[in-house]
């Protein structure tokens, strides 16, 4: 039984799963390799966070911890630099709630995906949602058919995902507080984040709703580009979804 | 001391926001436009992530030859549409890169 699962977890990670996995190895390891590509570009994140950390007075444990407890990358650049600079608690803590406030949008994407799930899925997969995770996820998440069996697995898929990116993270934290000084931290890698969230959006847009939520996004995106804690970005996604919907009710 | 207090509020800042939806799930009737939004978050997020990373250079749009990341990512689009594989889109996206800044 327990060998089984180990090749189908294993022939998962090669690619040579069936279409749609419906055994949780399988499933685990799908989203495992969907992060893959983006561990690439998250890695030299999490080498110079590391840096940025200890830069910033934040004592190696903490700056460890942080990679835990917080786990938002770029909250946690914010966090540590916030620090540094000695500014006030509440700040602090509202900038990092403004930074991550997209996440909710990913929460109520695969919310209803999750919604017969045991609390204690809901929390951990809440706790691993990330936008590497969910863009890695989301693809294979949408292409399950609801109420089949491969439905009962599917937060199997985040899980692999979110779990990767978490290990990737506190790897790449850890170098950071290591050895990050010496590391050459300009490598252009983190030009893989971009790339893959291209080669996940691209092939979904199949429609002009689809087509135009991605324009407006976008421009609005880098419109908004200089709004302090990301909320262009969070403002940019919600713009992006209202114009797609109202698009879709119009071609009703 | 302070320092751990405020990773602890900020850790549980973070995961609320991630929670929020999925906790609410099942206990709260969303109106149907707040459904129809959702097949839209995707597409919308992502590319709210990647169009700056694109255009902008420390906050300038650039769109001209010495914008290396734009023009690598325009290859990486045509490639990502024409055959819709997600390695072949990174490499050829960092191929054009590479190119970009050598020539």
């Amino acid at each position: 039984m327990r060998l089984a699962a180990l090749e189908e977890f294993w022939r998962g990670c090669l690619g040579a799963a069936r279409r749609q996995p419906v055994t949780p190895a399988a499933s685990f390891a799908l989203g495992l390799r969907a992060v893959m590509p983006l561990l690439l570009g998250v890695a030299p994140f999490g080498v110079i966070y590391g840096v940025v950390a200890l830069q910033s007075g934040i004592p190696p444990l903490a700056a460890m911890a942080m990679s835990s407890i917080v786990f938002a990358g770029s909250a946690q650049f914010l966090l540590a630099q916030l620090v540094g600079a000695g500014a006030p608690l509440l700040l602090t803590a509202g900038a990092v709630g403004l930074v991550n406030l997209r996440h909710a949008l990913y929460s109520a994407s695969v919310a209803p995906m999750l919604a017969n799930l045991p609390r204690r899925w809901k929390i951990l997969l809440a706790y691993l949602l990330t936008d590497e995770a969910y863009a890695a996820a989301i693809p294979h998440l949408m292409a399950v058919k609801p109420n089949s069996s491969q439905a009962a697995q599917a937060h199997w898929i985040l899980f692999g995902s979110g779990f990767g990116l978490w290990a990737g993270w506190q790897l790449a934290t850890l170098a950071g507080v290591l050895v990050g000084t010496q590391l050459p931290s300009n490598l252009g890698l983190d030009f893989a984040l971009p790339l893959t969230f291209i080669a996940i959006v691209v092939p979904m847009i199949n429609s002009r709703a689809l087509f135009a939520a991605a324009v407006t996004a976008g421009a609005v995106a880098v419109s908004l580009a200089a709004m302090p804690y990301k909320v262009g970005l969070f403002l940019a996604a919600l713009a992006g979804l209202v114009v797609g919907a109202a698009l879709t009710r119009k071609a009703k | 001391m302070n320092l751990w207090w405020l990773m602890l509020a900020c850790g549980a800042i973070t995961f609320g926001i991630r929670y929020s939806f999925i906790a609410a799930e099942g206990h709260y009737q969303p109106p149907p436009w707040f459904r129809r939004l959702l097949p839209f978050v995707p597409i919308a997020a992502l590319t709210a992530i990647v169009a700056p990373e694109l255009l902008l250079v420390q906050g300038e749009i650039i769109l001209g030859g010495g914008n290396h990341r734009l023009w690598a990512g325009l290859v990486a689009i045509l490639v990502a549409a024409i055959w819709r594989n997600t390695l072949l889109t990174i490499g050829c996206g960092f191929v054009a890169l590479f190119v970009l800044q050598r020539i």
